[in-house]
């Protein structure tokens, strides 16, 4: 496996692999399962849950209509701090900035925050092209890095490894990052966190620049928002003299008032916590605490036109808490990667294809993987009417007619014709409840077989609804 | 009261059983049914398919069809949702699209008077026991457009328990989507069908000798897996057991 979702197959050839995955199938059965059940008890602790998140929702849908505002509004209280603001068009601009702030120091390694916007941006291997090492501190990137594999989940980056795939990683990889892993290192969770802990305290401490990304940024006083649970991002956010955030320009809010809508609906939904473990916040530079330089890149990457889509743009309110992938039937069988995006699950299948277009096989099949059941939308903090969204898309990749859309829309016009035509179709309906004997349970060929691989199709009745109507009640 | 039977296409040409326990049970409960030979289709597999420009012309027939009832019936919860739904969005981009107001009117004028049968019988009718008699144990499956989309809650449940003879045992992971999805089972047969089995798995641990569901499509893919299966248990529209009758019981 590589660490990047580049000419990733469709969605349904990448799951096709992952449902016969029987050690995938139950990491991610057993780990979803519990972050959901957990989830739904700490959202039902607050009487107010459906207010907060009418709240939060228009909170985002406020500040959305008018971010042009707020994000001049953000520069200037960021600037008036002692920050610095950069903009950036698309993800080449983003990392091409980051790299000549990185060069400026001096320094060729930096330390990471756990940020799906520098994963978007595949910062660290831009970095790495330019000679920078980017080490990734949150435990679970940490595991994803060292085993040269993919994040298949926004917050639990490797919910797709259990603890013997994790010490076996640690074993193999640690040393060639720096301090080894000790010799006789078990399975245990404490073992296997006391030795990520002593490989990256060396990090921490050696470190001259952090990056990060932001949960929030705040407009009318320039402060960004961290919230985690390890203490791995207090630490880059703190120790290095520089500091780098990139952030998407969605994640701006008004005011504190505002933001603390947020931090109750967060944990809830993501942790099941009543309150994440760190939450760092910082206004800038401060003489004498934390970073002495501070870097913003506020970057766009596709959300100017997401937010142009009257109904696409409700993605933007996402505030990243996963709760949707754990309630996921879909992503529970077929796991993060088979998405092809940093951004897998209910919430990869509507924003990937914003951000990045429906032209490549994968973004194309990403809005129809999904049954509509609508899970989602129940357990989505900012209220994302992701089905609504799905089926939206679905339109438009229609409208495309790439791959196999042609036809369908044939047969789909053929379809309407036929039911545009009650008199047809009764014809239609009798002669395959004449020729019911003839047919089979089980059909052959592609299209049907799609069907009959596992599901016999029903028995033709004898006569259709219409023509018992007929008969019996006219 | 005039009341109108909205049978869907899928009860019509697969699942006639259906359509004709839900007039059956309607009358016996005192309502007066019709049958508009107009209707076909609400459009739900062309709309989530991502033809909705395809899905117009069976907005306006099934408008057309239904005027003039104060009632439009139907024993599927997935097409009441897409009515509810879907056609006031279909009627609001087509307006915002330029091609003026006469499927937003449409749908304003379908919406309200379009009922799921068990929200028809429990809230307008206000009955919770039908009279019906089915001598067997069921489990209920609540399918994701009754349970989320149209918030059934415990209707379907009330209508069951109420059912003389029948014994109804809980479905673990009720609330989980079967996997049907419409075209999703074919665009995606791989998910689908693991999602259908752990459903199954689910099913036949209650030892149930059916399982219920207020959704053909749904049930023509568990049913589907379990006639395949050889499982001993089948699938059943709760329509056929609330019609079910010591008279007249259910096939």
């Amino acid at each position: 496996m590589s660490g990047t979702f580049v000419g990733m197959p469709a969605f349904p050839k990448a799951a096709h692999e992952a449902v016969q995955n029987v050690t995938l199938r139950r990491n991610l059965r057993h780990a979803t399962h519990t972050i959901r059940d957990k989830r739904a008890v700490a959202v039902a602790e607050l009487d107010d849950w459906d207010q907060l998140r009418e709240a939060g929702k228009q909170i985002k849908d406020h500040t959305l209509s008018r971010l042009d505002h707020y994000l001049v509004q953000l520069e200037e209280s960021v600037t008036a701090a002692g920050g610095t603001v950069h903009w950036a068009a698309d993800a080449d601009e983003a990392n091409r900035i980051v790299a000549d702030l990185v060069k400026a120091t001096g320094e060729s390694e930096v330390v990471k925050v756990k940020s799906m916007a520098t994963q978007e941006i595949g910062l660290n291997e831009a970095l790495e092209a330019e000679g920078i090492a980017a080490y990734e501190t949150d435990l679970a990137e940490l595991i994803v890095q060292l085993g040269k594999d993919r994040p298949s989940h926004i917050l639990v980056p490797a919910i797709h490894r259990n603890r013997e795939e994790i010490r076996d990683i640690f074993r193999s990889e640690m040393s060639a990052w720096g301090r080894p892993a000790p010799d006789n290192l078990t399975d245990s969770p404490a073992e296997l966190a006391e030795a990520a802990r002593l490989h990256l305290r060396e990090k921490f401490l050696r470190a001259k620049v952090g990056i990060s990304g932001a949960n929030f940024m705040v407009a009318e006083t320039g402060t960004l928002v961290v919230v985690e649970s390890e203490g791995n991002g207090r630490m880059c956010l703190t120790l290095p003299e520089t500091l780098i955030s990139v952030v998407g320009i969605e994640k701006v809010v008004p005011t504190w008032q505002d933001l603390e809508v947020f931090l109750q609906t967060l944990p809830r939904s993501s942790t099941a916590e009543r309150m994440n473990p760190y939450t760092s916040m910082w206004t800038g530079t401060t003489e004498a605490d934390g970073p002495k330089t501070f870097h913003l890149v506020l970057l766009d990457n596709g959300r100017t036109a997401t937010l142009a889509d009257e109904v696409g743009r409700q993605a933007l309110r996402c505030i990243r808490c996963s709760a949707c992938l754990n309630v996921c039937p879909v992503y529970e069988r077929a796991g993060g990667h088979a998405y092809g995006s940093v951004y897998p699950g209910p919430i990869g299948a509507i924003l990937t294809p914003q951000l990045r277009g429906t032209q490549s096989e994968v973004d194309a099949s990403l809005p129809y993987a999904s049954s509509l059941c609508g899970a989602c939308y129940d357990v989505c903090p900012v209220a994302i009417d992701i089905p609504e969204v799905l089926v939206h898309l679905r339109e438009q990749v229609a409208d495309q007619g790439g791959k196999g859309h042609r036809l369908e829309k044939v047969a789909i016009k053929a379809a309407t014709w036929v039911l545009d035509n009650p008199a047809v179709l009764a014809v239609g309906e009798r002669v395959a409840a004449k020729t019911r004997k003839l047919h089979p349970r089980k059909i052959p060929g592609p299209g049907a077989s799609q069907w009959t691989n596992s599901r016999d199709l029903p028995e033709m009745p004898a006569e259709p609804f219409r023509d018992w109507w007929k008969k019996n009640r006219t | 009261m005039r009341v109108a039977l909205f049978a869907t296409c899928v009860n019509d040409a697969v699942y006639p059983s259906t359509a004709i326990a839900t007039v059956k049970l309607l009358e016996r409960l005192g309502v007066t049914v019709d049958f508009p030979a107009a209707q076909t289709c609400c459009g739900q597999p062309q709309f989530n398919t991502g033809y909705r420009r395809e899905t117009e012309p069976l907005v306006e027939r099934m408008t057309r069809a239904f005027e003039g009832y104060d009632y439009v019936v139907t024993p599927s919860g997935s097409c009441v949702a897409m009515v509810r739904d879907n056609y006031p969005r279909i009627g609001d981009k087509a307006r915002a699209e330029g091609r003026g107001t006469r499927l937003k009117d449409a749908a304003t004028s379908l919406v309200p008077r379009t009922y799921e049968l068990t929200e028809f019988v429990v809230d307008v009718l206000g009955v919770t026991d039908v009279g019906a008699y089915f001598p067997h144990t069921v489990t209920y499956h609540p399918s994701c457009h009754g349970l989320r989309m149209l918030g059934l809650g415990d209707r379907p449940r009330r209508l069951l328990e109420a059912v003389k003879g029948l014994e109804l045992v809980e479905l673990p992971g009720a609330e989980e989507c079967c996997g049907f999805g419409g075209t999703f089972a074919v665009k995606n047969a791989d998910v689908s069908t693991a999602m259908g089995n752990d459903k199954v798995r689910n099913a036949l641990s209650t030892g149930a000798e059916v399982l219920c569901g207020a959704d053909n499509s749904c049930l023509m893919h568990i049913g589907g897996i379990l006639h395949r299966q050889d499982a001993p248990q089948r699938a059943l529209h709760i329509a056929e057991i609330l019609a079910s009758t010591e008279e007249e019981p259910a096939a």
